[in-house]
């Protein structure tokens, strides 16, 4: 009895610590200008205001960000959808010359810190005329190794017999793919989708590099602009940082279990 | 007829490979090649506007950074983050994992959620919150230390603190994600080993350490590398929070790499700088594999 009770305390002091950042974020984007910074710092909105919400998307025009984040996320997804469910089911059912070799090969390079190659690459996009483009800020998300990978591992399942019996009734290795495979791998399909839309629209570091221009700033890169000018702001940048959070809470709370089961495809590699 | 059948999926093989293959080679390989190469030249602000006066090198970009106390500095700082961060990121995940686990625990799922809610925040977005939480007038934090009768820490004012602090974030912000591994780790330990452990008289703690423990073993090797190599790469967190500060208290390796590469656009520079992380990272790797396959 005592002890359940002192495991619940525990876990409920815990929840407490974590949440409270994220619900002070909340409650002091509704202060009326000014109101967050008092002695001592209030918890609850005296009177709640929509005002800062309002003037990020008037004066501060972040609905463009929210549109370039957004456009940029969804692409990706797309993109890297079919480019990893493609290589991905290649590489565990499709037998080719080099196939473990290459395989081996793209798991190794999992080790390399995205940064190393991320001067050369964006003097590669300027040589392209990539810099300050959408285009460019998708380019590192049309395609990953870890996609590849949990594709893969879930395709290893896919009963030979039931691929031999399609090309026995004279299927193509493409009609065979979207008819039998695709509708077998949905569910990581799910996980990935769920995977890429979320790291796309946090990322920071590259939409940061490659973006030069407040009109095509993602909401991270913008929101980060914006804390430089508004320090004082309190209340309005904890609005911006609603906005940036919300979605992908949105999407998280959707396909939260396909996500979580992402989180334990890719632990099982070590 | 076998064989062309063999070449038909070979044929079709490749046309799946391609598209991804293609896009991670020439935007991943290729770059990372580059690096190599961009690394023993002069590249600078003249050579982005025409790339042919950049000067080949040798080794001087890498002696340049080990002669540089800048580096030092932020590579203690990253070794700080890695150290102690990393540790303490796994501790908070273990001990949340296990209270989720426990035995008798009402609502699990819910738990679960709350935890891992700040893990798929937006960085930029709650960096942003903590700078306020953190502010020692203004803040939570402060105001919670003032309940417990602590006197006020100017958290990112202090060279002393801005650093911890920092890990403070970080480890509230990932714990929820190695938390999932551990959880699904724990399910994976018999049952049986328990109550043999019971039956045998072992208490709670005894049962974690010679039971629980050695089962995670893989798991926790898996987590350790992942955290660390994640820690290595800190970057956002001070570039919002402090922009490095104060005195550069806060200024990481990578963060060092992005002021080099693109606010100096000394690209050769940050490019070493990149491959001098690299090497760090696959050492620290290596190490703690040799450590824990000597344990397990």
């Amino acid at each position: 009895m005592k002890r359940t009770f002192l495991l619940h305390l525990a876990l409920i002091g815990l929840a407490l610590l974590t949440l409270t950042p994220l619900l002070w974020m909340v409650s002091a984007s509704f202060m009326p200008a000014g109101d967050a910074n008092s002695v001592p710092p209030p918890l609850w909105p005296r009177r709640a205001t929509l005002a800062h919400y309002v003037e990020l998307f008037t004066r501060l025009n972040l609905a463009r960000n929210f549109a370039n984040s957004l456009l940029v996320a969804v692409s990706a997804t797309f993109i890297s959808l079919i480019t990893n469910s493609l290589a991905g089911y290649a590489f565990a059912k499709l037998r080719f010359r080099g196939r473990d070799r290459i395989f081996a090969l793209l798991l190794g390079a999992l080790v390399i810190p995205a940064q190393v190659g991320m001067l050369p690459l964006f003097l590669l996009l300027k040589s392209m005329g990539l810099v300050n483009t959408m285009v460019g800020a998708i380019v590192p998300g049309m395609a990953s190794i870890f996609g590849i990978f949990m594709i893969r591992q879930y395709a290893l399942s896919i009963p030979n017999d039931l691929l031999d019996a399609a090309r026995v009734d004279g299927a193509g290795e493409f009609r065979i793919f979207s008819s039998i495979v695709v509708p077998v791998i949905k569910p990581i399909l799910v996980t990935l989708a769920a995977f890429t839309f979320l790291m796309m629209w946090n990322d920071f570091m590259w939409p940061l590099i490659i973006l030069s221009d407040d009109a095509k700033y993602t909401l991270p890169v913008a929101l980060a602009n914006l804390s430089g000018e508004h320090v004082q702001d309190t209340e309005l940048m904890m609005a911006g940082s609603v906005l940036t959070i919300l979605p992908v809470m949105i999407v998280f709370v959707a396909l939260q279990r396909a996500y979580i089961r992402g989180i334990m495809a890719g632990s099982v590699k070590g | 007829m076998r064989s062309t059948i063999e070449q038909q999926q070979n044929r079709a093989a490749w046309i799946f490979v391609l598209p991804a293959l293609s896009l991670i080679g020439l935007f991943f390989f290729v770059p990372v090649l580059g690096g190599l190469v961009l690394s023993l030249t002069d590249f600078d602000i003249y050579a982005i506007g025409s790339p042919d006066t950049a000067r080949f090198v040798a080794f001087d970009n890498y002696r340049k950074i080990f002669a540089d106390h800048l580096f030092w500095k932020a590579l203690g700082n990253t070794f700080t983050n890695v150290l102690i961060g990393a540790p303490l990121s796994v501790l908070v995940s273990l001990g949340a994992a296990l209270l989720v686990s426990a035995k008798g625990v009402r609502l699990p799922a819910l738990f679960r959620s709350i935890y891992f809610a700040p893990v798929v925040t937006t960085l930029v977005a709650v960096a942003i919150v903590w700078r306020y939480l953190y502010h020692p007038k203004y803040g939570l934090i402060d105001m919670g230390l003032g309940w417990l009768g602590l006197p006020p820490i100017d958290w990112l004012g202090d060279p002393h603190w801005a650093m911890p602090a920092i890990i403070l974030m970080a480890v509230w912000k990932n714990f929820g994600y190695n938390m999932i591994i551990f959880i699904a780790g724990l399910q994976s330990v018999p049952q049986e080993l328990y109550e043999a452990a019971e039956v045998d008289g072992a208490n709670a703690w005894q049962r974690f350490r010679h039971v629980t423990l050695p089962s995670l073993g893989p798991t926790l090797l898996f987590v350790g590398v992942m955290t660390m190599i994640g820690n290595f790469q800190l970057f956002a967190e001070p570039y919002v929070m402090t922009q490095g500060g104060p005195v550069r208290a806060t200024t990481s390796v990578v963060l060092l790499m992005y002021e080099e590469g693109f606010r100096w656009w000394r690209m050769g520079m940050a490019a070493a700088l990149a491959f001098v992380l690299f090497v760090i990272t696959a050492i620290g790797t290596l190490i703690q594999m040799r450590l824990q396959r000597g344990r397990g």
